[in-house]
Parts: structure tokens; C-alpha cells; sequence
């Protein structure tokens, strides 16, 4: 694999491109390894790669049963924050954005992260004391976090709705080290760093089946033959549950269900940060992308679904939702929209945790935050994978804590996953 | 769109509807074991094809729907009421 400097650059330049080798190898599967990840999006693939670079585990196999970048690797608005207050999450999501701050140069690959500011507007009195005391918070432990009065804002975005009489905008909770990335860029960055460290990814390699021994996963059945791993981790989102129930675990606190995002057609620079707008039963996050188009998405599509598809009403909803706080956009032409398989929790928190099989590991439940959570994600289930017991901040980040009654219940919604966007 | 076919008002879009859940969870008795509240609170087979979930009219007649519904293709098979006494009810009354 050619390194990405200066001097590759500028030899290839003379040279007409031609000697650019393969991002990753395209292997043949091998009968055994010491950790197959299950699921090639960002959170296995960040996974493998922190299997081999922080602890030395190298034969490690990613099986993905389409092709990298595919799934919810490509169907995100690519948002990165770390506005957390529950204890874990906090710290857990802090990580991965200081993972982020350095991302590009660790995989020696360009994941364009880019720190253009969180906004998330207030509305009602109410909504600034309840952001403040999240804020503040985050504050206590470390994070950038500030508030912007009505005039900051104004002169930062002067193009938001202000005169909206429903819902008048006061202010907004403000996280500057948050931003996106490219996240086509994310996934190749970590499939290629970690094929370089000798990881094996291979593609259309769609499990089938679970062999069990002595209690033990002993081989996993998959469309390229069968494939023997002493450990074995699941990282496959919204499709956990028929993972779990192929390998006869039961029930999960896990519905899987879609969410849209939206992309239009480029215009000319327009929006400097990522704005988040929720009042009501709105909800709206809209940025723009290096290539400018604006790029946003809304809420689920509120029914359980495992369609890679979204419906109409929620198109509606998200541009209605557009035209209350950005009318501007009112000409502006979609290009296309997507939906991606989410897994919903019953709390809305994410679990990193051993399983009742004693060689299988799971890592699921991301909700609507799994592409800025993928850095961490891949560190802390690799920890786990590799050390056999969870790191302080995702012990409480699994199966038992409902039965024990401590949820992680970010946003205090119950256990209904929908409700935990 | 999904079209469901409301037993008390006819086909309607999926949008005057709003979503329940799992319409088979059979809650246990108030004696019962914190493993099985725990179990039929917070855990769900999620299943991936068709499945019985619930369904209120909320926009319509307000009446709760089970709905047997593919997860996959949106296929619904049949529409019936939660409550099939209330029916009775409201044609008695028509």
C-alpha cells in the first residue's frame, strides 16, 4: 500500500498516477482466525484496526456481506459532537472526539473532519435552562461547550429564520470542536490502515449460520465457506437482532428502525456550521457539504422497519421542518435521499459488552449516533475483545443494566425506541 | 405511503395512524419475577419479516389496530381490531 505524503504525490504526478497500488487487499477467507469481526462498517472496521494497532491481535478477519461503505457507513449526515451528560456516555463520546481531532493523520488518510461548530437552537425559555444545565455539564468535565445569545448568532448565521412567531429563535447551545467529516472517506480509511496491519476484509461474505460447541461459537457458516474464530464480535447496527437470534440468544433490547437523510444539489457556500433545529414534534440537522450541497435529515420514520428505504411523510416533515428555519432553501432541489437500518436501544444508549456465549461480543445499539461514535466505538470493543472485561466508561454499556434499573436514558423518553432520536 | 385498512373507518394512509409496538407481549402478572417485567418491558424479537404490532388511529376513530405487517416490504396481510367487543359496540350504535 503507497503511503499518502508529499513526495507519493508529487512522484506520482510525474509519473501519470501509475503507481497508486490497491487501498486494500481483496483476500481469499482463511479457515481460521483469532477474531472475526462481524459487520464491515466503520464500528467493525475501527474495531479491527485498533485490534491490531493497540493490542498486537492481527489475524482478525471484518466480514461484510456487501461491500465496505455500503451500509450505515454511507448512510449518515456524517455529524460529529460529543454533547453528552450521562455518566459513561460523557466520557465515552469525548474520546471519539479527540479520535476524531487526530483521525486523518493516524490513518494517514484524509477523513476531511471538519470543526465548523454544533448549533443546536433554543426556543423557549425552558429549552435554554435544560440545554444549559446539559452544557454546563459537559463543561464540568472537560468539553468545550458555550452558549451564543441572539446577537452571537445573528452575526454568526444571519440567514435563519428570526421571525418565526411560533417558535422565536433565543439563542443556541454551542459546541465548536463538533463538526463532520467525509464519511466514505472514514470507511476506506480504516479498511485500508487495517488491511495494512494485516487484517483480512472481505466483502459479499454474508453470515448463515453459527456452529456451537461446548457452549462456544465454534465456526460461523458464511456465503465464502465456513470460517472458524476463536473470538467473535458483532457489529452489524440495525441487523443485530438476526444476528442474536441465529446464534439462538433470544430477545435484545433492540428494535431496528430507519431514518432518512437528504442531500440537494450544490450551491455556493451557505452554512458554516452543522445547525440543529427541534421544537415540537420538529426535528431538523442540516450542513453543508466541502462539495456544497446541503446535506440533512430529520426523525425516524416512526414504524418499525428493516427497509433500507424511507416514505413520504417524513420527506414532508424534513422539508417543512426545512422552510421554518432556513426559507431560503425554499428553491433548492433534493438530489436524492436514503434511509439507513437504525438500532434503536431502550434508553437510547449503545451497548459494548460481553454475551451469554462466553466467546461472542456484541457492539450495537448506536441509535441515530453511530458515525461520530465509530472511533471510540472500534476502541473500546477492541479493549474489550482483547482484555476480556469492559473499560470503566462502557461498564454499565450492557445487557444486565435494564434488569439492574440503571438505564442510560440520555433524553429521560422510556423505554420506546423510537423515542430516543 | 402505507395504506392500512382501518376495520371501523376504511383505507387510509399510514400517516393518520401512529405507530405502537409489538402487539404480542404478554405482560405478566404483578407478582411475576423482575426478570420477567424485564423481559417484557425492555426486550423485543425485532423481527425481520411479517409481525403483529399495534397501531392507533390517532388521527381517525381512535381506535387501537393490530396490524400483521412485513418489517421488510411493508406488506400488510390483515387488519383487525385490538378490541373486537368495541366494534360490536360502535356498529350497535350506528
Amino acid at each position: 500500500m503507497t503511503k499518502f505524503n508529499a513526495w507519493n504525490v508529487i512522484k506520482n504526478g510525474l509519473n501519470g498516477q501509475s503507481y497508486w497500488t490497491r487501498q486494500w487487499r481483496d483476500p481469499e477467507p482463511k479457515s481460521s482466525y483469532d477474531v472475526v469481526i462481524i459487520g464491515g462498517g466503520l464500528h467493525g472496521l475501527a474495531t479491527a484496526y485498533y485490534l491490531a494497532k493497540n493490542h498486537n491481535i492481527k489475524n482478525v478477519a471484518v466480514l461484510e456481506k456487501g461491500w465496505i461503505g455500503g451500509g450505515n457507513a454511507g448512510r449518515n449526515t456524517t455529524i460529529v459532537r460529543s454533547n453528552y451528560m450521562m455518566p459513561g456516555n460523557h466520557e465515552f463520546y469525548e474520546h471519539s472526539l479527540k479520535l476524531w481531532e487526530n483521525l486523518s493523520h493516524e490513518l494517514n488518510y484524509n477523513v476531511m473532519f471538519s470543526q465548523r461548530a454544533h448549533v443546536s437552537l433554543f426556543h423557549s425559555p425552558g429549552a435554554k435552562d435544560s440545554v444549559s444545565r446539559i452544557y454546563n455539564i459537559m463543561r464540568l468535565h472537560g468539553t468545550d461547550a458555550e452558549l451564543w445569545d441572539l446577537k452571537t448568532l445573528k452575526k454568526k448565521i444571519p440567514h435563519l429564520n428570526y421571525h418565526n412567531s411560533r417558535f422565536p429563535i433565543l439563542g443556541a447551545a454551542v459546541q465548536k470542536r463538533a463538526g463532520n467529516a467525509r464519511h466514505d472517506a472514514v470507511a476506506w480509511g480504516y479498511a485500508r490502515a487495517a488491511d495494512t496491519l494485516g487484517v483480512d476484509i472481505l466483502q459479499n461474505c454474508e453470515v448463515t449460520g453459527f456452529t456451537r460447541k461446548n457452549g462456544n461459537i465454534e465456526s460461523i457458516q458464511t456465503s465464502r465457506g465456513i470460517i472458524k474464530g476463536k473470538k467473535i464480535g458483532f457489529a452489524v447496527a440495525g441487523n443485530t437482532s438476526v444476528l442474536w437470534q441465529m446464534a439462538e440468544l433470544g430477545n435484545l433490547p433492540i428494535e431496528s428502525h430507519k431514518l432518512q437523510a437528504f442531500v440537494s444539489e450544490a450551491v455556493k457556500p451557505l452554512l458554516d456550521q452543522v445547525v440543529v433545529y427541534g421544537v415540537g414534534g420538529a426535528h431538523f440537522y442540516i450542513s453543508q457539504s466541502d462539495k456544497g450541497s446541503m446535506v440533512f435529515g430529520g426523525d425516524l420514520d416512526w414504524y418499525k422497519s428493516y427497509a433500507q428505504r424511507g416514505n413520504l411523510p417524513m420527506v414532508q416533515d424534513v422539508a417543512e421542518a426545512a422552510m421554518a428555519i432556513f426559507p431560503s432553501l425554499g428553491r433548492i432541489r433534493l438530489l436524492r435521499h436514503w434511509a439507513g437500518v437504525m438500532d434503536m436501544t431502550m434508553d437510547g444508549s449503545f451497548f459494548i459488552c460481553k454475551t451469554p456465549i462466553s466467546n461472542l461480543y456484541l457492539n450495537a445499539g448506536w441509535n441515530y449516533g453511530g458515525f461520530k461514535a465509530s472511533p471510540a466505538s472500534g476502541w473500546y470493543f477492541a479493549d474489550l475483545i482483547a482484555n476480556e472485561s469492559p473499560h470503566n466508561y462502557v461498564q454499565n454499556h450492557n445487557l444486565e443494566r435494564f434488569e439492574k434499573g440503571i438505564n442510560i436514558d440520555e433524553r429521560g423518553a422510556g423505554p420506546d425506541p423510537k423515542l430516543h432520536g | 405511503m402505507i395504506r392500512i385498512n382501518c376495520p371501523y373507518c376504511g383505507e387510509r394512509d399510514h400517516n393518520e395512524f401512529s405507530y405502537g409496538g409489538d402487539a404480542t407481549i404478554n405482560y405478566p402478572s404483578l407478582d411475576a419475577s423482575e426478570k420477567e417485567w424485564t423481559e417484557a418491558i425492555f426486550f423485543r424479537k425485532n423481527i425481520k419479516g411479517f409481525q403483529f404490532e399495534t397501531w392507533h388511529h390517532s388521527n381517525g376513530c381512535r381506535m387501537w389496530l393490530v396490524v400483521e405487517r412485513s418489517t421488510v416490504t411493508h406488506e400488510i396481510k390483515s387488519v383487525k381490531p385490538c378490541h373486537p367487543d368495541l366494534q360490536k359496540v360502535v356498529k350497535n350504535n350506528k
